[in-house]
């Protein structure tokens, strides 16, 4: 089961794959989102977003700032101001 | 007519200036690619970012909605935001969007409104300074930076609404040249503050969705950034506009600087001619003489 995880700047789209969860720092406290989460939105503090290729796996840490996160049917949307 | 060595010098001047215009054009071209694929890379953001607040902003309303929705109740006073080049020749390009921007704003000061101007780069203040004495509020120079990015966006969005907030002005229009292709650049006008949601935007999905923090909170930490994008998507699609422009009117002058040499060389072909046969009936009629 995977999820569909796409992080975006505007600059560009830096990441669009399918991981197995992505643990993205909300403004009130960590979420963790695996495949099929309900639609849920939320803003994003500024911090390391952790992305999960598979269970169990080392995370990739990703620093975001300024973001929004979006869960929707389709996956998990992260608007960042800036990523790297 | 013009003796020979004029003519020559003349031909000699205009073949440099089309090397000079030739260069700008292949110049422009290179550039206009790489405008081209940046205004395009930023439209996912732009896309998604509009598809949530138009989505939070339907379920918003009444005196709960932020400010930058809902305004500030008054349309007296409209700041007018000029997005322009920094550097000439790029033909019509900066030209256009002042005079968009000034037939806006009569239209606006006959009806009796407030105009202020705030400018983005560095060409057009001087029209505008001249057709409005001491209506600009505010610049922001861009001289200095080589591609404005988001952080010139931000910069400029941030200051922006700030002087909403101070109560400098209800109704924020945003000027800028829309890129449509590099034959075909359109001055569009936008309204910037308050947020106009578009009509056509995509109904929110039937699922219930949470919210962390609440609707508002979202709603007034997206729209600041909203005009922000708003804002970079304008600088993205004037320097691929400038460069357009520029290239045209660079093609456009290299061919005139051809034709020009072509009937120079003819004119001076022309005169060499006449000077050699005229020498040539004086040799023979001085000859005949004797």
């Amino acid at each position: 089961m995977a999820l569909h995880f796409e992080l975006v700047t505007p600059e560009r789209l830096v990441l669009s794959e399918e991981v197995h969860m992505v643990v993205v720092p909300g403004t009130e406290g960590e979420f963790g989102v695996l495949e099929g989460h309900a639609p849920f939105m939320s803003t994003v503090k500024d911090g390391a977003l952790k992305v999960y290729d598979r269970d169990g796996a080392e995370p990739r840490i990703i620093q975001v700032e300024g973001g929004f996160a979006e869960v929707s049917e389709t996956g998990l949307t992260v608007l960042a101001e800036k990523a790297h | 007519m013009a003796s020979l060595k004029e003519l020559k010098g003349r031909i000699v001047s205009v073949k440099s200036t089309q090397k000079i215009t030739k260069a700008k054009q292949m110049v422009a071209a290179a550039k206009l690619r790489k405008a081209q694929a940046a205004a395009e890379a930023a439209r996912p953001y732009a896309q998604r970012l509009e598809g949530v607040v138009a989505s939070l902003a339907g379920k918003v309303t009444g005196d709960n909605a932020p400010r930058l929705l809902a305004g500030t109740g008054k349309d007296d006073t409209h700041l007018l935001l000029v997005a322009n080049g920094d550097k000439g020749l790029s033909g019509a390009f900066n030209a256009n969007i002042v005079k968009a921007a000034i037939a806006k704003a009569n239209a606006l000061i006959a009806q009796g409104k407030t105009v202020k101007f705030y400018l983005v780069g560095r060409k057009g203040r001087a029209v505008i300074n001249r057709l409005f004495p001491g209506k600009i509020v505010g610049q922001y120079d861009t001289t200095d930076v080589r591609t404005p990015g988001f952080d010139e966006a931000s910069a400029v969005a941030h200051d922006v609404s700030n002087r909403f907030f101070a109560g400098e002005f209800d109704v924020a229009h945003l000027f800028y040249s829309g890129f449509k292709s590099a034959l075909l650049q359109i001055p569009t006008e936008q309204q910037i503050i308050p947020v106009k949601i578009p009509a056509d935007a995509p109904a929110s999905s039937g699922a219930a969705v949470e919210y962390e923090p609440d609707e508002e909170a979202i709603l007034a930490d997206l729209l600041p950034r909203n005009i922000t994008i708003q804002l970079f998507k304008a600088l993205l699609e004037n320097m691929a506009s400038e460069q357009g422009a520029s290239m045209t009117a660079m093609d456009n002058a290299t061919r005139n600087a051809g034709d020009l040499i072509k009937k120079l060389t003819i004119e001076y072909n022309r005169s060499r001619q006449a000077a050699i046969t005229t020498e040539l009936v004086e040799i023979i009629s001085g000859a005949e003489a004797l």
